[in-house]
């Protein structure tokens, strides 16, 4: 088979299957319950270290 | 030692940019090496004056590197009035052709000018202001200084520099006719090194972060920097002719050549206009509305069917063409599905508002805002539209493109642009607020009425065009010449034009106003400031 046709066969086939997968995956993903909290903290990083950087001990990571 | 290895870098660079402008086998190419021959030699001197002289204090982690943003504010102004002009100008060439004067032929013609001012307003002004807002955003939303020191300021400078070889290479002829990728390889080669290294400084801060999560408008622009990276590489693929001259042969032909360029044609639009442009909404709209965004969950869901939709829509570009049907089809529905993320993400961008509303009335800064995500929204629906075959057949080739190009370039990218940059510069240059919110109030309106004139006229022209293009008479004849055409739009153009001159009135306004906001507003108080940092 020419490389081509591979490719397509493939590409066709689990490749696209595999993105699917994983598209959804993330969409369930964003949903999952418990993730309200997470997200809400996330949603307010804008209104934190509006003027400098976090403090070395505040490093929460 | 570092600036050792740089003195012997940037000798070379001077050395060999001295030779090739001797050895130029065109203008353009000579011209480029004079100007790299300048650059590298001013960095030179600048270099050595600065060599073994005591090294200042390691800049403390404790505040964030605005200077580069404040640089980048500055150029997104500068080149949004460059671009503007360039723009309004040749669309009185073409209402007036005898603007193309006799003296400037071959240099300020419109096919020459076109190239410079697509590239000003998307790469120039586009770009700065992304680079500058993304460099602000990501630094408060990790909580971290920029990583990488100096290297924003080489980003900065080179990708400015880019700009200018970009520029003066299409005045002087040097293109390799592939739309928005117009430069040629050295220059090419310039702007993947600039690109990357803006992609080190974008990931090491997100890396370095304190903040545990990476705040979705970083999702964005990051991207925005990887796909422009890999866009940029295959779709310049090209075999320099001789290393003395401009011109290269493209390594892709025929109708796969075609192919990897509206792949990269359109999602420059996809990435570059669109995701970038999102990572600026989804932070300086909650700012200014200062609340959440709407729904969290919604972003996330957004950025991801949009970046596993966008890559693909490409082909819609190649309608009717030497591409299988097939593509094509693949592209069609691909935008079509498109649609669906695009008005999530701007109705995410529209609820932030919710429980807010009053502030349109109170705050032009938001309204330009709102009004972004609008037109947004409606170019979103638009494109889709027209990426149907059966309506890319009217469409194709009229100034209805044109028109939709410029509704979501005018009216989404430069009105988020403006609501960004009113909203950075008086935290930039530490003022208490704008100069003029009534000047904000004369652009807001300047430039939405100009873009309506802009994209009716836009409407009426290009399917007027493309009615006239295909009517026959009762033998199959075509009735119209292409002349005829022309002389048709004559109306439309002039109306356009006047959109361009209002919108470029908007965008002088809020320069001044920005200026004046430097200049004249009511600085901060320092020390309240920093006694309620102490107080934190």
């Amino acid at each position: 088979m020419e490389t081509y046709s591979l490719l397509r066969e493939f590409a066709d086939s689990w490749m696209l299957l595999l993105l699917f997968l994983f598209f959804v995956g993330v969409i369930l993903w964003a949903i999952r319950p418990g993730s309200n909290k997470t997200h809400r903290d996330t949603a307010n990083i804008p209104f934190r270290n509006e003027d400098k950087p976090a403090a070395f001990e505040e490093a929460r990571k | 030692m570092l600036n050792y290895i740089k003195l012997i870098a940037l000798g070379l660079i001077t050395l060999f940019a001295m030779i090739a402008a001797s050895y130029a086998r065109d203008l353009a190419y000579q011209v480029h090496a004079i100007i790299i021959m300048a650059v590298s030699a001013g960095l030179f001197l600048w270099t050595l004056r600065n060599t073994d002289e005591p090294v200042p204090a390691a800049v403390l982690q404790s505040s964030y590197m605005d200077g580069v943003v404040r640089y980048g504010v500055v150029a997104t102004a500068f080149w949004g009035v460059v671009g503007f002009l360039a723009g309004t100008f040749i669309a009185f060439q073409l209402a007036f052709p005898g603007l193309n004067f006799e003296w400037a032929q071959g240099y300020a013609n419109f096919g020459r000018l076109r190239p410079l001012h697509t590239s000003a307003v998307i790469f120039a002004f586009g770009g700065n202001a992304l680079i500058a807002t993304s460099f602000y955003v990501v630094q408060r939303t990790s909580a971290a200084r920029l990583w990488g020191g100096n290297t924003a300021w080489f980003v900065f400078w080179g990708y400015n520099l880019f700009i200018i070889l970009a520029a003066t290479g299409y005045l002087l002829g040097a293109t390799q006719s592939k739309e928005y990728a117009e430069p040629e390889w050295y220059v090419d080669l310039w702007l993947t090194i600039v690109w990357l290294a803006y992609l080190a400084v974008f990931v090491g801060t997100i890396i370095k972060r304190k903040e545990p999560h990476i705040y979705v408008a970083n999702w964005f622009f990051l991207s925005f920097i990887v796909t422009v990276a890999m866009l940029h590489v295959f779709n310049n693929l090209s075999i320099p002719v001789s290393i003395f001259g401009s011109k290269s042969v493209q390594v892709f032909a025929g109708v796969q050549d075609a192919m990897v360029q509206w792949w990269y044609g359109h999602n420059a639009v996809g990435f570059f206009l669109t995701a970038g442009f999102l990572g600026m909404m989804y932070y300086f709209v909650p700012k200014q509305a200062e609340r959440p965004v709407f729904s969290y969950k919604l972003s996330i869901i957004h950025f991801w069917a949009l970046i596993f939709l966008y890559i693909w829509a490409g082909p819609h570009h190649l309608h009717y063409t030497a591409l299988p049907d097939w593509a094509s089809t693949l592209g069609m529905v691909f935008s079509i599905v498109l649609w669906m993320p695009s008005w999530g993400g701007m109705i995410n961008g529209l609820m932030t508002l919710s429980g807010a509303w009053d502030k349109l009335r109170t705050d032009p800064v938001i309204r330009m805002m709102v009004i972004s995500l609008g037109f947004y929204g409606m170019s979103t629906f638009e494109g889709p539209m027209m990426s149907i075959r059966a309506v890319n057949s009217l469409s194709h080739y009229t100034d209805w493109t044109i028109g939709h190009v410029h509704s979501g370039a005018l009216g989404w990218n430069g009105m988020i642009t403006f609501g960004a940059l009113y909203f950075l510069v008086p935290k930039l240059w530490n003022r208490t607020r704008l100069y003029s919110l009534g000047m904000v109030s004369w652009h807001f309106w300047l430039a939405t009425i100009g873009i309506i004139l802009y994209a009716a006229s836009m409407w009426v022209t290009g399917i007027m065009e493309g009615l006239m293009w295909r009517e026959v008479d009762a033998n199959g004849f075509l009735v119209n010449s292409f002349a005829d055409t022309v002389a048709a739009k004559f109306p439309m153009y002039v109306v356009r034009g006047l959109g361009g001159v209002m919108y470029l009135t908007g965008a002088l306004i809020m320069c001044y106003n920005l200026w004046m906001t430097v200049k004249r507003s009511p600085a901060k108080d320092a020390a309240v400031s920093s006694a309620a940092i102490a107080a934190e």
